[in-house]
């Protein structure tokens, strides 16, 4: 079952992902796709807003420290970003399942590279720029 | 006192020893060629494994090229925080083991706090407070330095580093990787003017508002993506090296303004930048600048000393150590620790 939402600004993404934080409940998977600049890191900031993860913590992108941790809020959020990794074999070796069975949530941009990785309960977040602001986010 | 540095925080297995204060005897990085025959070629590579088969081979490397044996050195320095984990486990491990077995103190360091610091190995005449900013492909964060030790973090960026979004941008156009110095390449040829971007709104209102001395890149690299769609995805040589002009000297100009900002509003004199992006030589251009018409003294360590390297660490843990402090093998290594958040 899917679920298709359009937002029209950065602030509209961000808040579509606080509510969307507000029926997580520990040991979700989340799977972010979207091209450079759809808005990934955006989502995962509306998500710590929604846990209340307090403003002292920069939710901003992993990319080059591959693995953020946010906590202090309502439940941990293990932020993965897969950008610059080259094989399943470096995914592995930050020791994914240990997160992905932790009792946070884990949410992985560029997640899409390495589909394998993924457990079977991953939550697909698909997000297409369909214009300067507007965004099409499926959620699968 | 002979102080060894490790470093593993990332992509970079590091080692260093300094000779106290400040006197670097070695400081080897993995991936520099004076190694590269002996490890067949490093890549940067996030793998922990890798930080293991380089950790031995690089401290026996340093204490030959320092001259001198593990015995001689009087402590040892491992950066704990922040990084990744699996990363710092090795650098923290091996420090903790090593610690152990030979007896030598130990101490953790915040790898952000040895960019602040790695300026000193080469000036003696920095005054406090100062500005402090970490600019890198995975930071941008502004700290005033009250002291040696005693940091606030005055802002940082809400999304992509200054340094990440070179490389997004840089990939964006077609030009490789590392992107910072393929944009630096090419930018002094294009029109830095010829296309405008929008500098992130500051303390907006909205409740995902950042403050006046935060960072934004991720709108700039998303312009950018807009722009190369709206042309249609095909774009001219002219206008590659256009968009990199413009998307360089936007990104310039935040970081220069940020510091003068940050400066004018702690009244301090000096400022200090440091990290991988620091090399940027339209950086370091507006900065150097931006500092002598505002009467600022600008520190800008060396490139060796800018991006990641262990005598930065080996020189924080050197002023620790001397000043008595040490830590317990109940260190731990941990991904996310900001420093000098109040």
């Amino acid at each position: 079952m899917s679920s298709i939402i359009v937002t029209k600004s950065s602030d509209e993404t961000r808040e579509f992902a606080v509510k969307f934080a507000a029926g997580l409940k520990g040991g979700e998977v989340i799977a972010l796709v979207g091209e450079l600049g759809a808005g990934k890191t955006l989502f995962v900031q509306g998500l710590a807003a929604g846990f209340h993860i307090s403003r002292k913590y920069y939710v901003n992108s992993p990319t080059f420290t591959i693995l953020n941790i946010y906590e202090g809020g309502k439940m941990p959020i293990y932020h993965f970003d897969w950008y610059r990794l080259g094989s399943e074999n470096e995914c592995l070796d930050i020791g994914l399942e240990e997160y992905f069975d932790g009792k946070g949530v884990s949410v992985i941009e560029w997640a899409d590279k390495f589909p394998k990785l993924l457990p079977e309960k991953t939550v697909w977040i698909k997000i297409d720029v369909e214009g300067e602001k507007k965004r099409r986010i499926t959620v699968s | 006192m002979l102080v060894l540095g490790i470093e593993s925080s990332c992509d970079e297995t590091a080692v260093a020893i300094i000779k106290t204060p400040k006197t670097v005897l070695a400081d080897i990085v993995a991936s520099q060629n004076e190694l590269h025959a002996p490890f067949g070629g490093v890549v940067p590579e996030i793998a922990s494994r890798r930080h293991m088969e380089n950790i031995v081979p690089l401290l026996n490397a340093a204490l030959k090229k320092a001259g001198c044996t593990i015995d001689d050195i009087g402590g040892i320095a491992v950066t704990r925080a922040p990084g990744l984990i699996g990363a710092l486990l090795v650098g923290v491990s091996f420090a903790k083991a090593l610690s152990y077995a030979k007896q030598k103190p130990l101490i953790g360091i915040n790898h952000l706090e040895g960019h602040l610091n790695a300026a000193h190995l080469e000036y003696d005449d920095i005054s406090y407070p100062h500005i402090g900013l970490v600019v890198s492909g995975g930071h941008t964060s502004l700290y005033l330095v009250k002291e040696f030790g005693n940091y606030k973090l005055l802002g940082a960026t809400r999304d992509d580093a200054a340094g990440e979004a070179f490389d997004k941008v840089a990939k964006l156009l077609g030009l490789g990787y590392p992107g910072g110095p393929a944009i630096d390449k090419i930018a002094p040829s294009g029109d830095p003017k010829s296309f405008k971007f929008a500098r992130p709104k500051l303390n907006r209102g909205s409740r995902f508002e950042i403050s006046e001395l935060d960072f934004s890149f991720s709108g700039i690299k998303t312009e950018v993506m807009l722009k190369i769609k709206k042309m249609g995805g095909s774009l001219s040589k002219n206008d590659i090296i256009n968009i990199a002009a413009s998307f360089q000297y936007t990104v310039v100009d935040i970081i220069s303004n940020q510091i003068l900002k940050a400066c004018v509003k702690y009244s301090c004199f000096d400022c200090v930048v440091s990290g991988g992006v620091a090399a940027n030589s339209l950086l370091r251009k507006s900065l150097a600048k931006v500092c002598s018409e505002n009467k600022l003294r600008l520190f800008l360590p060396s490139l060796s000393y800018c991006t990641d390297n262990a005598s930065m660490i080996a020189f924080v843990g050197a002023k620790r150590l001397e000043a008595g402090l040490s830590d317990n093998f109940g260190i731990k290594a941990c991904a996310n620790e900001e420093i000098g958040v109040i």
